[in-house]
């Protein structure tokens, strides 16, 4: 069980700043994210996109702010938990919270802070009627054992990196393999749109483009694929497979934290935001993108803003009987939970009073 | 520079004429979603960076000046659901007075 005093669900820019402004109060936080790396949007999406609206940054990469993000919070040694999606929450006798992720890992904490942003990131999944029954029984989004596709009829939906390389790699281990995509063009890297032509030549794989999959039939597990061409619409083609696999490309759905009991609003969190950004679950903040009150932003800098906010009441949630002042870094300096220091030179401090 | 009158048809199939400022830097998104033409976190939910195309829309009479489709717009359409071959993402249509008159369609939501 991991234990912290502020559990933080989302490792985005909101989420990171939050780790410093719970340092300064002596708070130590863990940060559990479904992606592989802190960052959020910044680092997986837009990393070499400019943002004009930090504060003393004119202009700074995505990528680079989420890494001065992670320098400034170093002193405050958080965890992570990556990788993970946070799943499910359960409210202690003492109002302390355990959340558990979708791998099983537990974390133990007083506060539990959301700052998940539009949400953890999932396949895009075809508009297809009857796609949800197949689900892991031939359709899978991700390949995460690809042993499973030994010797077996994979039919690969997609046109980008991920369809690519998943149909270059299977073609060496399943029995066959289709590549359909919806236009004749790649938007993949060029090397791997010449590797599937060539394998297409040899017949290693079935390349199948102007058309998408529109229908999945089969009993209990899925049998069929039906293939729609562009040519001619209403001619439908069956195409027998043991697998079925869309890759589209992520979407942010905002996950299992919707079933958590949280008062939604908009496919967004609703908050109080004229105190602390607390929602209906004592205990359970929503700061950044995530949350929704009257007269949201959604920017970035707001998200600080209410990281600083959202602390100065956690702090008091963990502990009722101790007085707080806010203070300011300028005079104060900030002390690491590392042994490290940082502050003015004290004939500066002086000048200033 | 003035408002121009754009047609929006919802999603519930009702055409919204709309006028459309040209001196705020809008894009035809952000249009959409200031006259909540559909419902909140259904359109735009990348803010306009070609990256979820949840602003998808069918152009529908095409007498108008389009900016061509960046690399960035033709890859994510390249993912996207319900794509026909008038499609483009709304969130990179900038608001100009070339596009008075212009009418599009809003792609149904995906999944």
């Amino acid at each position: 069980m991991i234990k912290t005093d502020i559990l933080i669900i989302g490792a985005g820019p909101t989420g990171l700043f939050a780790v410093f402004e719970a340092g300064l109060l002596k708070l130590k936080c863990h940060l559990i994210d479904a992606l592989p790396q802190p960052g959020g949007q910044c680092s997986e999406i837009y990393p070499k996109k400019p943002i004009y609206d930090i504060p003393g940054f004119p202009e700074v990469l995505a990528g680079d702010l989420v890494t001065n993000l992670m320098e400034q919070i170093k002193p405050f040694e958080p965890g992570f938990t990556l990788g993970e999606r946070a799943q499910t929450i359960d409210k202690q006798e003492d109002g302390s919270f355990i959340v558990t992720t979708n791998k099983g890992t537990k974390h133990h904490a007083p506060v539990v802070v959301i700052a998940g942003g539009l949400g953890s990131f999932e396949p895009r999944k075809p508009p297809i009627a009857n796609i949800a029954q197949f689900e892991d029984k031939g359709v899978a989004y991700i390949i995460r054992e690809p042993e499973v596709y030994r010797d077996k009829k994979v039919v690969i939906a997609g046109g980008g990196d991920s369809a690519l390389d998943w149909a270059i790699y299977l073609a060496d281990i399943a029995k066959e393999v289709s590549l359909i995509h919806r236009r004749k063009d790649f938007r993949g890297a060029l090397d791997s749109v010449e590797k599937v032509e060539e394998l297409s030549k040899i017949g290693k794989i079935n390349l199948i483009t102007d058309a998408e999959v529109t229908d999945l039939q089969g009993e209990n597990e899925l049998e069929n694929v039906v293939i729609t061409h562009k040519a001619s619409a209403s001619e439908k083609e069956i195409k027998e497979t043991d697998y079925f696999i869309p890759l589209f490309g992520l979407s942010p759905k905002l996950g299992p934290i919707a079933d958590w009991g949280l008062e939604i609003e908009k496919n967004a969190i609703k908050v109080d935001n004229a105190y602390d950004y607390q929602t209906n679950i004592p205990g359970v903040y929503a700061i950044g993108d995530v949350n929704t009150y009257p007269g949201k932003l959604k920017l970035i800098l707001c998200g600080f803003h209410e990281a600083a906010i959202m602390c100065q009441s956690a702090y008091q949630r963990i502990f009722p009987d101790k007085k707080y002042v806010m203070k300011y870094t300028t005079v104060s300096g900030v002390s690491g939970f590392d042994g490290s220091k940082k502050e003015a030179k004290k004939e500066v401090v002086k000048s200033i009073n | 520079m003035s408002d121009i009158k754009i047609t929006i048809i919802d999603r519930e199939g009702e055409a919204h004429v709309v006028d459309a400022p040209t001196d705020m830097n809008m894009n035809l998104m952000e249009v959409v979603r200031s006259f909540e033409l559909a419902p909140e976190g259904t359109v735009g939910i990348c803010g306009g960076m070609a990256m979820c195309a949840s602003c998808q829309c069918y152009i529908l009479n095409f007498e108008h000046m389009l900016p061509e489709q960046s690399i960035e717009e033709e890859d994510m359409l390249d993912q996207a659901f319900f794509v026909q071959d008038n499609s483009r993402l709304s969130c990179q249509i900038p608001i100009t007075e070339e596009l008075d008159g212009l009418e599009v369609k809003l792609a149904p939501e995906a999944p």
